[in-house]
C-alpha cells in the first residue's frame, strides 16, 4: 500500500465527517473518493493532505505515519476545488511557486516551468493572470502548479466541478491520460458518479462519514455491497414490498429491492426471442413513455408495482396502454444496511448474457 | 406609459435635490466656511498665523503621533486580521468586538484611561518611574508627547484592521492552504499570495487611520496641557479660538485651514485608492 | 505525539500562535488595560458614593442631553442617510463622485475644526445662523445647535452602513414587488426596508454610540451652559479632569456609566450583525 488511512475519525463539532475510516491505494493507482455531499469525502482527502488533523487514527504515507508532518512537508500535491490559483501571479508564476519555495535554480525552474506548460498544453499563455483562462485553462494550471515539484502523491478536489457540462467530459479523459502519462498515484473527490465511473481505477464510495465500498468501477457497479451503495450507484429504484413475482418467491414478505432498468426486460407476446421465456415473465401495462434521447423509458405497472426499464428505439414502437411481458433478471435484495444480488430462479440455465 | 416615465424621473430630481441640498449645506458649506474665515483678514495674517511658533511645535507632535500611530494600527491590524480571518477558535467573535471598542466609547475616556493609568494617581506610575530609574531616563506618559502618541493610539488602533478584515474574509484561504501545501512559509504566504490582495484595502485602511490621527481632539486634550510642548494642531486650534479675539479667531481658522487641506487630501486619495482597488475587482 | 503538540499541527496556515499573542498583547496594553483602570478607580468608590456622584442634576442632565440630542440626530441620519446612500447607488447624476468622496468628510475632518466651524457658521451672525433666525429658531449654544453637530459627525456612519448592501440588492427585487401589482411606497415598506433594516440599525447604533461619546465637534456649538442644559457628558468628564478642579472620582464614576452605554450599543450592533447573518443564511 503506497498510502493508507487507519481508523480515522473526525468530527466537526456535532457533525462526524470520517467515522473509523480505513482504506490503502496501492502506488500508480487513480482512486476516486465518491459520495452525496457532506458525506465527509472532501474532510478525508484534507486529511490525507495535512489540511485537516484528524481526531484519532493514522495517516500512513509509503509505510510512515505522517500524523505531526505538516501539509507542505508530505510531498503532496493538491489540487484545489476552484483551483486556488493564485489571482496575481501570471501561469508561469503559479507553475514555478512550488520550486520557489524549494530554493530550485533558476534555470531548474524555468526548465521544468516550461517543460509543464508544454506537458499541459498551455503553450504561449504562460504570461497570463488566472482571471485570464478558461475554466478548462485554469484546470490545466492547477494540475501543473500542484505536480510541479514531483509529488509523490496527487490529491484533486472535485476537479471538474467549476467547468461548463460541455468541457467537462473531454477534460475528463484528459486528466485521465495526464496522470497515466506522469504515473503519480492519485485520488479524487467527486460526488458524480459518472465522472468516478470513466476516470477512475478503483472507487471508493463514502457515505455519512462512512466507507461503503471500495473497488473497481465494475465491482462497485456490480455487487454492490450496501443498501448504500446499490441505491446510488446507477439509476435505481428503490421497491418497497418485493414479493409475488416469478422466479423471486424465496425473497422474504416485505423486503425492500432495488431495480436498475437493465435488470427489467419488456417484450411483446408475439416476440420470437423472447418465447421460451414467457413463462417466466409477468404481465404488466405500459403507464409511461418518456423519450431520452437515444432511448425510451418505460414505466410499467406489474402486479401494482412500477418498474423502470429502457428500451431501444431500433426495436418496434409502443403505446401507453399497450400490455407486455415483464421479466426480471435480477434484484438487489437489502438486508439491513446490507445489500445482495437475488436472480431470477426461473431463468436458471438460460444463458442471460446472450439475449 | 409615457406619462408615468415622466414622473419617475421628477421623483428621482426630487430625490436628488433634497439629498443634493443636504450634502451642500451639511458638508460643503462647514469647508468653504473654513477656507473663508482663514482668509478673510488678508494672507499676511494666514501665513503668520501659520507659521507662529505655537503652530510650527503642534505640528511637529500632531506629525509625530500620527506616524506612530498609523504604523501601530498598521502592525496591529494585520495581525488581527490574519488571526480573525484564517483561523476558527473560540472567543473569535468576542475578541473581533473588542477590538472595535474604540470606535464606540467617547475620545475623552480614553484619555481619562490614560490618566488614571499612567497618572499622578495611576497605579502604573510606579512601574513608569521602576523604568526611568533603570534608564536614567524621565519618560511621563501622561501631559507629554508620549502621552499624546498613547492617546492617538487608543483611538486609531482598529481602523487599519477594521478595513483588512473584511477584505480578507472575502478572500478566503484557499490560496493560502494551496501556498502552505507546497511548503511556503509563514512570511513568503503573507508576502507573496495575501499581501496583493490586501494593498489596496491596507493603503484605505491607512488613510483613514491617518486622518483619524492628524484630527483627534477629546483624547489627547484630556492628556496634553503644556501649550507649545505636547499640543496638537486641533488643540491649538483650541486655545486660538477660546482665546476669544477676532485676531485670534481668525488665525484658529487659519491653522485648521492646513487639517483641512490635509483632509481632503486624504479624501481624495482615498476616493483613488478605492477606485483603483475597485478596478482590479 | 503528546496532545499539546497535536494541537499546535491542526492549524495549516502559520501564524496563530504569534497573531493571536499580539492581538491580544497589543489591545490589551492600549485599550483594555486602560479601561480596566477606569473600572478599578471606580469599585474603590463605594456604592453610595459612586450613586451620589452619578445622580447630581447636572450629571443626569447632561446624560438627558447626550442621549436625547445623539438619538435625534441618528434618527435624522437614518433619514437622510437612507436618502443618500440610494440617490449615489441607484442614479447616475453630476457631481455624484464629489458627493461620494465627500461623505467621509466628517470622517476626515478633526472635530475640533468642525466644531469651531459650525458653531460660527450658526451663530447669529454665521450664515446658516442667520438664516434660520428667520424662522425663530437659535441654533448656536442651544441644543439645536448641538444636534446639527451631531448629524455632521454621524452621517457617513449610515451611509457606508447602507451603501454596500443597496449595491447588492438587485434592481429585481423591486421589479419582482412590481410585477406583483405593489405600489411603490408598498414596495418600499414591505420589501426594501426590512432588507435595509439590518444595516440601518448598524448604522444607527454607531451614529448613535460616537454621538453621545462626542466631544471636539459639540462643545464649541453648544456653549457648555449647565443652566441651559447644554452640557454634554464628554463636557462633564473634561471639566472633572482640568487644572483647578481636578475630581477623578466623579470622572471615573460618569466615565464608567457612558462606558456601559457603549458596550450596550456595541452589543446591539453586533446582535443585529448576528441576526441578519443568521437570516441570510437559511
Amino acid at each position: 500500500m503506497y498510502i493508507e488511512m487507519k481508523h480515522v475519525n473526525k468530527n466537526f463539532g456535532d457533525y462526524e465527517a470520517a467515522k473509523d475510516v480505513n482504506f490503502g491505494v496501492e502506488q500508480g493507482k487513480l482512486v476516486a473518493l465518491l459520495g452525496p455531499s457532506g458525506s465527509g469525502k472532501t474532510t478525508i482527502l484534507r486529511m490525507i493532505a495535512g489540511l485537516e488533523q484528524q481526531d484519532s487514527g493514522d495517516v500512513v504515507i509509503e509505510g510512515n505515519v505522517v500524523n505531526d508532518v505538516p501539509a507542505g512537508e508530505r510531498g503532496i500535491g493538491f489540487v484545489f476545488q476552484n483551483y486556488a490559483l493564485f489571482r496575481y501571479m501570471t501561469v508561469y508564476e503559479n507553475i514555478a511557486f512550488g520550486l520557489r519555495v524549494q530554493k530550485k535554480g533558476k534555470k531548474e525552474i524555468h526548465k521544468r516551468v516550461m517543460e509543464l506548460v508544454s506537458l499541459v498544453g498551455l503553450e504561449g499563455l504562460e504570461k497570463r493572470y488566472p482571471d485570464q483562462l478558461s475554466g478548462g485553462q485554469r484546470q490545466r494550471v492547477a494540475f501543473a502548479r500542484a505536480i510541479a515539484p514531483n509529488p509523490q502523491l496527487l490529491l484533486l478536489d472535485e476537479p471538474f466541478a467549476a467547468i461548463d457540462a460541455k468541457v467537462r467530459k473531454e477534460l475528463r479523459s484528459w486528466l485521465k491520460q495526464m496522470i497515466a502519462k506522469v504515473g503519480i498515484t492519485s485520488i479524487f473527490v467527486t460526488h458524480d458518479q459518472e465522472e468516478a465511473v470513466e476516470v477512475a481505477d478503483e472507487i471508493i464510495i463514502v457515505n455519512e462519514g462512512k466507507l461503503e465500498q471500495m473497488g473497481t468501477p465494475i465491482e462497485i457497479y456490480k455487487k454492490p455491497k450496501t443498501s448504500f451503495v446499490a441505491q446510488f450507484i446507477g439509476t435505481s429504484s428503490v421497491i418497497e414490498d418485493f414479493c409475488g413475482f416469478k422466479g423471486f418467491e424465496k425473497v422474504p414478505r416485505g423486503s425492500q429491492a432495488i431495480l436498475r432498468p437493465e435488470f427489467v426486460e419488456a417484450f411483446k407476446s408475439d416476440n420470437e426471442k423472447f418465447k421460451s421465456l414467457i413463462p417466466a415473465a409477468e404481465e404488466g401495462v405500459i403507464q409511461k413513455i418518456s423519450f431520452r434521447g437515444s432511448y425510451l423509458e418505460l414505466t410499467l405497472l406489474v402486479n401494482g408495482i412500477q418498474l423502470t426499464t429502457n428500451r431501444s428505439l431500433e426495436r418496434r414502437p409502443v403505446e401507453v396502454g399497450e400490455n407486455m411481458c415483464v421479466l426480471v433478471y435480477r434484484a438487489y435484495i437489502l438486508e439491513e444496511d446490507d445489500a445482495h444480488i437475488y436472480k431470477n430462479q426461473q431463468l436458471k440455465g438460460v444463458d442471460i448474457e446472450s439475449l | 406609459m409615457k406619462k408615468q416615465k415622466e414622473r419617475k424621473t421628477i421623483q428621482q430630481w426630487l430625490l436628488i435635490g433634497i439629498s443634493m441640498l443636504f450634502f451642500v449645506v451639511m458638508l460643503v458649506f462647514p469647508l468653504i466656511e473654513v477656507l473663508y474665515r482663514s482668509l478673510k483678514e488678508g494672507f499676511e495674517i494666514y501665513i503668520n498665523a501659520i507659521t507662529a511658533q505655537n503652530t510650527l511645535s503642534a505640528l511637529r507632535v500632531t506629525l509625530i503621533a500620527a506616524v506612530v500611530a498609523v504604523a501601530v494600527s498598521t502592525f496591529f491590524g494585520l495581525c488581527a486580521s490574519w488571526l480573525l480571518t484564517k483561523f476558527e477558535f473560540r472567543g473569535k467573535q468576542a475578541l473581533s468586538t473588542l477590538i472595535d471598542i474604540p470606535f464606540s466609547i467617547s475620545p475623552v475616556i480614553a484619555g481619562l484611561a490614560y490618566i488614571m493609568t499612567f497618572g499622578r494617581m495611576g497605579w502604573a506610575l510606579p512601574f513608569v518611574e521602576w523604568v526611568n530609574d533603570l534608564f536614567g531616563t524621565d519618560i511621563s506618559l501622561v501631559f507629554s508627547v508620549p502621552g499624546v502618541v498613547l492617546a492617538t493610539i487608543f483611538v486609531t488602533l482598529p481602523f487599519v484592521s477594521r478595513e483588512l478584515i473584511p477584505v480578507m474574509q472575502a478572500q478566503g484561504t484557499a490560496e493560502e492552504e494551496a501556498a502552505a501545501m507546497m511548503g511556503a512559509k509563514g512570511f513568503t504566504i503573507f508576502r507573496r499570495v495575501t499581501f496583493p490582495h490586501i494593498r489596496w484595502g491596507l493603503l484605505y485602511g491607512i488613510i483613514l487611520c491617518a486622518a483619524r490621527a492628524f484630527g483627534e481632539f477629546g483624547a489627547v486634550y484630556a492628556v496634553s496641557k503644556a501649550r507649545g510642548k505636547t499640543f496638537t494642531l486641533p488643540l491649538e486650534i483650541d486655545a486660538l479660538y477660546m482665546a476669544g479675539s477676532a485676531d485670534s479667531i481668525t488665525q484658529a481658522f487659519a491653522v485648521s485651514s492646513l487639517l483641512v487641506l490635509l483632509a481632503v487630501v486624504l479624501l481624495i486619495l482615498k476616493q483613488l485608492v478605492e477606485y483603483r482597488g475597485k478596478r482590479e475587482q | 505525539m503528546s496532545t499539546k503538540r497535536r494541537k499546535r499541527r491542526k492549524r495549516v496556515l502559520p501564524g496563530y500562535g504569534l497573531t493571536l499573542g499580539i492581538t491580544v498583547a497589543m489591545l490589551s496594553m492600549f485599550i483594555l488595560i486602560p479601561l480596566a483602570s477606569v473600572l478599578v478607580y471606580s469599585f474603590g468608590m463605594s456604592w453610595a458614593e459612586f450613586w451620589e456622584l452619578i445622580t447630581r442634576p447636572n450629571v443626569v442632565q447632561a446624560f438627558a442631553t447626550s442621549i436625547g440630542c445623539a438619538f435625534v440626530a441618528a434618527l435624522v441620519n437614518c433619514i437622510f442617510g437612507l436618502l443618500l446612500a440610494w440617490v449615489l447607488v441607484r442614479y447616475e447624476f453630476p457631481g455624484k463622485r464629489l458627493m461620494d468622496g465627500m461623505i467621509e468628510l466628517p470622517f476626515a475632518l478633526p472635530t475640533a475644526v468642525a466644531g469651531i466651524t459650525l458653531s460660527r457658521m450658526y451663530s447669529d451672525q454665521g450664515v446658516l445662523g442667520r438664516f434660520l433666525e428667520n424662522f425663530g429658531i437659535q441654533a448656536s449654544y442651544t441644543r439645536v445647535g448641538l444636534t446639527i453637530a451631531l448629524v455632521f459627525v454621524g452621517i457617513p456612519f449610515v451611509v457606508r452602513a447602507l451603501q454596500p448592501v443597496l449595491t447588492k440588492l438587485p434592481d429585481t427585487f423591486e421589479e419582482a414587488s412590481t410585477m406583483l401589482g405593489a405600489g411603490r411606497f408598498y414596495t418600499f415598506r414591505r420589501v426594501l426596508l426590512p432588507e435595509l433594516m439590518p444595516a440601518l440599525l448598524t448604522g444607527f447604533g454607531l451614529a448613535l454610540a460616537r454621538g453621545i461619546g462626542e466631544y471636539g465637534s459639540v462643545i464649541y456649538i453648544s456653549g457648555n451652559s449647565e443652566k441651559e442644559g447644554t452640557q454634554v457628558v464628554s463636557y462633564l468628564i473634561m471639566q472633572k479632569l482640568n487644572s483647578g478642579s481636578v475630581d477623578y472620582e466623579g470622572a471615573a464614576a460618569i466615565a464608567l456609566v457612558l462606558l456601559l452605554l457603549s458596550f450596550l450599543l456595541l452589543l446591539f450592533v453586533n446582535l443585529v450583525q448576528i441576526a441578519a447573518g443568521k437570516r441570510t443564511q437559511q
